[in-house]
């Protein structure tokens, strides 16, 4: 059976980390940063394209830079609102700006075995058993490809993981692991197949690609061409930057903020510019580089400040948001971790960034922990129940209640009570009990995280993808190794 | 007098300044100092007590990679004088670096470099996505004693398993030492493709070059 999907929604809270005049300064300076200093597309489509519509192309550094009213013109195409669709419709996201959802993070490399506890190197099996977590979790809401499934070909790994997904859960899948054109067409043919066809597809994407850029400034040319047929085809698509402070951006974070900007918005441009109104999203993981080592950080105030500021830039352009949270840089699931992924996700979430990446990693989004992944859940089920504030009536200011209990006494037994006790917070993994119950085992939230996913595995059994369209998928994927 | 332009070329390294390490270079050609006591009674002096920072926390990052680019700039400009001098600097080995084919990240490898080149190896960067054709040309070239080989994606890490298998034909692989890196490497992977071993940063890298060639 298929779990209902939580996602924030109507929040009470609000935060501005940025006013008008700010996000105008950086989205004038991302202009400037367009048009003056240019954006690497090392594409021969992308390049005919932007040529085509008179930006300047310095083919021999594939430098683009265009004019601030032709990537402002281009943005006005992109739709301010759609869903991502699953299969199952009841678990469809709508993307307009009043959702948050969450997803699994990836693209990993090792994973902690949820049974032997050892470290090793990802596979697919992986990837079927986190998706098949993920199904029945209410909290995740769509799929990234979680881990690599490096026991299969490089050449069309990424398919393997998008088929094994599909096949485990019924939830959307964004992935983030499809990086040339080839892939990304057969790709679409895979989804084509379970959405009936292409056009139904258009109409309900049950795919969705996502795309890093390479900071500062550039894009990948097998990363362009993927997102140019995933546009054409109506598959949502994103660009993320991972700008990150002292090395791919500036020492500043809102210099880091612009030069992010500027990749996402002239990737953007560009899919406007080949095919306008396609779907597309904004995304971004910038971090700050560890200033000793260089290091990816995953996670620390900057991160926190960066999960806020960008769906702040993205409203700007009408556009949803996958942000980058969680995905601490935390060797084990500790202190660390906690505070890392809950500042993270809390200030994406304040904000409502769309889509937040992701529950499950440990080390920078390179281990993969089952434990992390359901702590991760319920970081973001404290953070949805905090999303909602305090709601202020009659009803829950409770004045006949407290008129009944009077000074003294208490309010056990009160009708009252009972309406509303199970509005309260009840957390999975939070250790509430006695000291001395405590002392009994010293167990905590690890083990009980870790039990619950090895329970869901057991047990759940997600809604099957029909046998004929695997058997296709197997062929199509075959076919394209057999070249 | 001499004493005093070692002091600022140390200094120039120490902040990292490439033009007045290039004009303090220039002086030292022109009054008639060795350029080989110019890089080791002056700049290096800069170099170590740069690195003396980093490891006591002082320094940052951007501080070594500043004043590895001030030494390669000074090294260069007084070149052209000791070949003039038939005498040449001592390099700690040759390095043939590379980010693999299909890949186009560039900076952990650049890093690398700058931090390698800083410590006295020769470094012979080829960029990014280069085929592992041409990364065996140039190690044959340069008669190299280490190659690097960057990667961030698990789809083209393959490549550095590739360009080893081709060291290995060749017969090479017994005098070549492969270092690998990037975001995806593990232990594990290190051994599966019986590299030679990896660093998880640019600073490590330079220990782990001096430990293939045979110092420290």
């Amino acid at each position: 059976m298929s779990k209902a999907i939580k996602s924030i929604t109507n929040p009470k809270l609000h935060l501005e980390i940025l006013t008008p005049q700010e996000v105008k300064k950086i989205h004038d300076a991302t202009l400037w940063i367009i048009e003056k200093v240019g954006v690497r597309f090392p594409s021969k489509r992308a390049l005919e394209i932007w040529a085509a519509h008179g930006a300047e192309v310095d083919s021999g550094k594939m430098v683009v830079r265009a004019k601030a009213e032709l990537i402002e013109k281009a943005l006005k195409t992109c739709p301010a609102s759609y869903s991502l669709a699953a299969r199952n419709p009841t678990q469809d996201l709508v993307l307009d700006g009043n959702h948050v959802y969450v997803g699994t993070d990836g693209c990993g490399v090792e994973v902690i075995d949820i049974l032997t506890g050892i470290r090793r190197v990802s596979c697919l099996q992986d990837v079927c058993d986190i998706a098949r977590i993920a199904d029945d979790t209410e909290e995740i809401a769509f799929h990234w490809v979680p881990v690599s499934a490096q026991d299969k070909p490089p050449g069309t790994r990424g398919l393997h993981e998008i088929k094994a997904i599909w096949e485990n859960s019924t939830k959307h899948v964004q992935t983030e692991s499809i990086y040339d054109e080839r892939e990304a067409r057969a790709a679409i043919e895979m989804a084509g197949l379970i959405a009936g066809s292409k056009e139904e597809l258009r109409q309900k994407p049950i795919l969705s690609l996502m795309q890093c850029s390479a900071s500062p400034l550039g894009h990948d040319g097998g990363s362009l061409d993927a997102a140019l047929v995933a546009a054409e085809f109506g598959i949502p698509t994103g660009f993320m930057t991972m700008a990150a402070n002292l090395t791919t951006g500036p020492a500043t974070l809102a210099g880091n903020l612009a030069v992010g900007n500027a990749e996402v918005i002239s990737g953007t441009a560009l899919l406007q510019l080949a095919f306008p109104s396609a779907p597309v999203f904004y995304a971004a993981a910038q971090t700050a580089s560890d200033p000793r080592t260089g290091a990816y950080t995953g996670g620390g105030p900057e991160d926190f400040l960066y999960g806020a500021a960008t769906n702040i830039l993205s409203d700007y352009y009408g556009i949803p948001l996958s942000m980058g949270s969680f995905a601490t840089g935390a060797k084990e699931p500790n202190w660390q971790a906690g505070i890392e992924n809950s500042l993270s996700t809390f200030m994406a979430s304040i904000v409502m960034a769309d889509m937040l990446l992701g529950v499950g990693f440990l080390h920078g989004s390179r281990i993969w922990s089952f434990a992390e992944m359901m702590m991760d859940c319920e970081i973001f089920s404290i953070i949805h129940k905090t999303m909602q504030g305090i709601v202020v009536d009659d009803e829950t200011l409770g004045l006949e209640a407290i008129a009944a209990v009077g000074p003294g006494g208490n309010f056990l037994s009160q009708k009252h009570t009972l309406k509303h006790m199970r509005d309260l917070f009840q957390p999975q993994f939070m250790d509430r009990r006695t000291y001395n119950e405590w002392e009994a085992k010293k167990d905590d939230a690890r083990d009980w995280a870790l039990d619950k996913a090895r329970k869901i595995l057991e047990t759940h059994q997600p809604e099957p993808l029909d046998e004929k369209i695997s058997l296709e998928m197997i062929k199509l994927i075959a076919s394209l190794e057999s070249k | 007098m001499t004493e005093d332009l070692f002091q600022k070329m140390a200094q120039s390294i120490l902040d990292g300044d490439s033009e007045i390490a290039v004009v303090l270079a220039k002086q030292a050609i022109q009054t008639g100092v060795d350029p080989l006591e110019a890089i080791s009674k002056g700049f290096v002096v800069g170099v170590n007590q740069v690195g003396a920072n980093f490891a006591c926390g002082q320094a940052f990052l951007p501080e070594l990679v500043m004043a590895g680019e001030a030494m390669k700039a000074a090294v260069a400009t007084l070149e052209p004088e000791m070949q003039r001098r038939g005498t040449t600097r001592q390099v700690l080995g040759r390095v043939v670096l590379a980010t693999v084919e299909g890949d186009i990240h560039e900076i952990g490898k650049t890093l690398v470099g700058t931090m390698l080149s800083a410590s006295g190896f020769q470094v012979y960067d080829l960029g990014v996505d280069v085929p592992a054709a041409r990364i065996i040309e140039k190690v044959k070239e340069v008669d190299a004693d280490l190659v690097g080989l960057s990667a961030l994606l698990t789809t083209t890490m393959v490549k550095q398993k590739e360009v080893i298998g081709e060291l290995d034909k060749l017969g090479l692989r017994r005098k070549v030492k492969v270092m690998v890196g990037g975001a995806p490497v593990t232990r594990d992977w290190v051994q599966k493709i019986e590299a030679d071993g990896y660093s998880e940063d640019a600073v490590g890298a330079v220990g782990l070059a001096k430990r293939l060639v045979g110092l420290d």
